[in-house]
């Protein structure tokens, strides 16, 4: 139904642009100076038959779902409706529909195999009716481009502008898009600081979600405490560092003064390989190799190393970050005007003290901003995390220990879990609102510190 | 100008303590110079172990070892009336013991948990498919089962305390005299690309993840490519400059740092939770990955606009065509290859992602492909996360085989962009 629906849309654009364009030509045969040429009819026709039906069709489709839940809710028995919550009747909803698709575990109710028939009917109608409206939009914008033809119809001016308001709609997704994430993350995370208090989120040092919650209990006293898990974020953050800060600076320092052009230029893509690797692989990685080679030093080492560390997390992570480091310290060394370079060569300076002494410190505004984009990489990095970082929250700086992360929590907090009223579910989003406030911060700080630093030399 | 110094004064270069200075002054360039040497060589050894490792862990995964057997159809086990129906958990127990004839009743639970769960319905569909063969001897290769095969591929060490292995004394006996029969073969695993997801490592193959992938890719590309390239032409080519341009722009560049998890809460919140879209599906994972693959459509669209001269475009004005005209004829054709990189590019990265999909519930047990982009599925990331959290071991391996034909892709992926980049570029 919904291919024949968008059949019928590009059957009618091709007739459209077609009827139109047979019909300038005509026009231009017999004679007339048109105004516009006859390509611009055409498409004039293509976007009025397609446009307007293709806009209802989205539109429809995205209403239609709710409206005829919403009906088959109505028309349950008056003592099945009573008292249900919204969380409720959209259960009953779900399951109304799994019969209808024929999905029954065990005999239905006979009132519930009665609402799963009149959805049935009532998708059908549906369908039906999208159809045949839809046919009734595409013929009345095909019929009434028709008649427009004409030779001092403005054709390309009409087409022209459609083209562009259509671009400007493609430019605004992103807007919409951030709209979105803001708009689903505020208002989850405010349902979630209704069941448990802002502050009390914020500085709680206790982080136990994993406590069923009743409807008795006072939602999660003392659980819902992030701190621990922002603790074991910056853990898990400082141990990449650390792994990828000085490999990163001191191969880019190599490539990017003392390296041949021809190491150069195998070792920069080699490199952005391991940026291209997906972190699912990291986390493998990090579970299959690295941990039980820690594992092992530390038994070597006489220290007890847990078995999700934050070492193997975080040095994994820090293998990620070396291309991005290095990749960043390598433009901002190249950015340095050549004029401070020849002048310290000049001087007698050798190349390792022109970069030391002059280069470095004058691209130190740019390494930072690449240094903070990826703090921020490495705040919002999942996988590896998931698979190879801890599930417990501990108040704990210890990289030894098994630390979680926002990332984690928010992961295994949602993994398999829809029921969208349950704090353990809202904390996700919590927690998702805080990461993405704090990336966003650090991001916004590493771009203002990279674009004024061009400036400087620009 | 006799007073200007005829020389400054003469370095004496063989004064010691200056030659002290400088050999220090060199020591230090070559200390530099030896750790920039020892973070590259560190980076690339990470690469390398990184590779090597999946290689050694996966590459085994592409073999599965077989078992060629004959199988006993006898009409009083499948009746050929309804040849579906019948005990085939019997032929299978029956056929074992024309092979080991000496194996009682109670040690042939034992014996047949050397062929694989699915070998009863590989004969059953043999069957089915043939209903002649009831009353004769089907000859059929079947997988072995987990432990078999790893003892077979060596991963299960013999010298080990019987207690300690997973395969006691007689199994391995067992395993050991059908090897020596010739009935044991090790061929290439097609396992691994026509099976869906299974509870049994020998059975589970990527097929579901791949058709996944596929569609979610393709929703993906159907969506950010328009939308990608509409965007970048107007916000290159006609955008005024003004405060919501500014606005837009800010915001690309943001949306591209977003950390990919929190497109899986978007996801989650409005396409599942607002909109009442099926879970699991590729059609919402593809809408979630465009929308964290258009910011990068945008920004590449746009350095392949840029770079397109001006004098294209003002000759185009001069013959009097309109800047739409100029745009969508000679602009954007001419940027094409740029923009198809890098497009291909964000769908390599769109391919690799996998946090926004676990939210999504695209990591369920799904035992068969999905037959569109609206039923449940698994992607190629997503099964590799579900095969690295299972316990039995012959997951191991096939995670890294998986893991294995992700970067296959990945590295396709890029290397057309590479050729695309080198065959189409012009330098003007």
């Amino acid at each position: 139904m919904l291919w024949l629906t968008f059949l019928i849309i590009v059957a009618a654009a091709a007739l459209a642009y077609v009827l139109n364009l047979r019909a300038a030509r005509r026009l231009w045969a017999e004679g007339a100076r048109l105004h516009s040429i006859t390509t611009f009819h055409a498409l004039y026709a293509l976007f009025l038959a397609a446009l307007p039906a293709f806009v209802f069709v989205v539109l429809w489709l995205a209403l239609s779902g709710p409206v005829i839940g919403a009906l088959v809710l109505s028309g349950l028995p008056d003592e099945v409706r009573a008292g249900a919550t919204a969380a409720q009747e959209n259960l009953l909803l779900s399951e109304i529909r799994s019969l209808a698709r024929g999905q029954a575990f065990g005999e239905p109710e006979p009132w519930k195999a009665a609402a799963a028939a009149r959805l049935t009917a009532l998708e059908a109608t549906e369908g039906w009716a999208r159809l045949a409206l839809v046919s009734l939009i595409a013929a009345a914008g095909l019929i009434y481009a028709r008649t427009r033809v004409s030779a001092s119809f403005r054709a390309r001016q009409r087409v022209e502008r459609i083209i562009n308001g259509l671009m400007v709609f493609c430019s605004l997704v992103a807007i919409f898009t951030t709209i979105g994430i803001v708009a689903s993350l505020f208002v989850e995370s405010m349902r979630f600081f209704a069941r448990v208090p802002f502050f009390e989120f914020l500085f709680g040092t206790n982080w136990e979600p994993q406590i069923p919650i009743r409807e008795d209990q006072v939602a999660g006293a003392g659980a819902f405490g992030w701190l621990p898990v922002l603790l074991g974020t910056m853990v898990i953050t400082v141990v990449a560092l650390v792994v990828a800060l000085p490999i990163g600076l001191f191969s880019a320092i190599y490539l990017n003064e003392f390296a041949s052009p021809r190491l150069r230029a195998v070792a920069k893509p080699v490199l952005e390989i391991l940026a291209g690797v997906p972190t699912v692989v990291y986390g493998f990685f990090a579970v299959l190799v690295v941990a039980p080679a820690l594992r092992q030093a530390g038994q070597a080492l006489g220290v007890d190393v847990s078995p999700n560390t934050a070492l193997a997390a975080g040095g994994t992570m820090g293998i990620m970050l070396i291309p991005f480091i290095s990749s960043f310290t390598d433009d901002a060394l190249s950015a340095v005007p050549r004029s401070l370079r020849d002048g310290s060569l000049a001087l007698g300076a050798t190349r390792g003290e022109t970069v030391a002494k002059v280069l470095f410190p004058a691209a130190i505004p740019g390494i930072v901003g690449g240094v903070l984009l990826a703090v921020s990489r490495a705040i919002g990095e999942t996988m590896i995390v998931v698979m190879a970082a801890g599930l417990i929250a501990r108040m704990t700086i210890n990289p030894l220990d098994s630390v979680t992360t926002v990332t984690v929590q928010i992961v295994t907090l949602l993994i398999g879990d829809t029921a969208f009223d349950n704090p353990k579910t809202l904390a996700a989003f919590a927690l998702g609102m805080m990461l993405f406030l704090v990336t966003l911060g650090v991001n916004i700080v590493a771009l203002r510190v990279v674009r004024k630093y061009r400036e400087l030399y620009d | 100008m006799k007073d200007s110094p005829a020389s400054a004064p003469r370095v004496n270069w063989k004064d010691p303590q200056l030659a002290a200075t400088l050999r220090a002054r060199h020591a230090r360039e070559r200390r530099l110079k030896i750790l920039g040497l020892l973070s590259l060589g560190a980076a690339f050894a990470m690469l390398f172990i990184l590779l090597a490792s999946l290689a050694a862990s996966g590459y085994k995964a592409f073999v599965q070892t077989h078992v060629t057997m004959d199988f006993v159809i006898s009409a009083r086990n499948v009746n050929p009336e309804n040849p579906e129906k019948g005990k085939y958990r019997k032929v299978i127990a029956e056929s074992l013991q024309a092979v080991f004839p000496e194996v009682g009743r109670k040690e042939m639970r034992q014996l047949r948990k050397i062929l694989s769960n699915g070998a009863q319905y590989m004969v059953r569909d043999a069957v089915v498919a043939d209903p002649s063969l009831i009353g004769g001897v089907l000859r059929l290769t079947v997988p072995v089962s987990d432990p078999y095969d790893q003892l077979n591929k060596g991963e299960i060490d013999r010298t080990t305390p019987e207690s300690n292995r997973r395969l006691s004394d007689r199994e391995i006996a067992w395993f050991d005299r059908l090897k020596e029969a010739g009935m044991i073969s090790t061929p290439f695993n097609k396992a691994l690309f026509l099976n869906a997801d299974s509870r049994f490592p020998e059975l589970a193959g990527l097929k579901g993840a791949l058709w996944g992938s596929f569609y979610a890719l393709l929703v993906c590309f159907l969506l950010s490519f328009p939308l990608g390239i509409g965007a970048a032409i107007w916000l290159e080519e006609f955008a005024p400059k003004n405060r919501f341009t500014d606005i837009i722009e800010v915001n690309i560049n943001n949306l591209a740092a977003v950390p990919s998890v929190v497109f899986g809460l978007l996801a989650l919140a409005v396409f599942l939770g607002w909109f009442n879209l099926p879970r699991s599906a590729a059609f919402v994972g593809g809408m979630t990955l465009a929308l964290m693959t258009l910011p990068t459509i945008i920004i590449a669209t746009r350095a392949a606009l840029k770079a397109v001269p001006p004098s294209i475009r003002e000759a185009a004005l001069g013959l009097g065509a309109s800047r739409q005209q100029v745009v969508f004829g000679h602009v954007l054709p001419l940027a094409m290859p740029g923009i198809l990189t890098g497009t291909i590019i964000g769908l390599a990265q769109a391919l690799g992602e996998t946090a926004p999909l676990l939210l999504i519930g695209m990591n369920a047990f799904i035992t068969s492909a999905p037959e569109s982009a609206f039923e449940p599925a698994t992607a190629l990331p997503t099964q590799i996360f579900i095969w690295a959290d299972s316990p039995e071991r012959g997951f191991a391996a096939r995670t890294s085989a998986a893991i294995l034909v992700l970067l296959g892709f990945l590295i396709t992926m890029n290397l057309a962009a590479v050729i695309l980049r080198r065959k189409f570029e012009r330098k003007w």
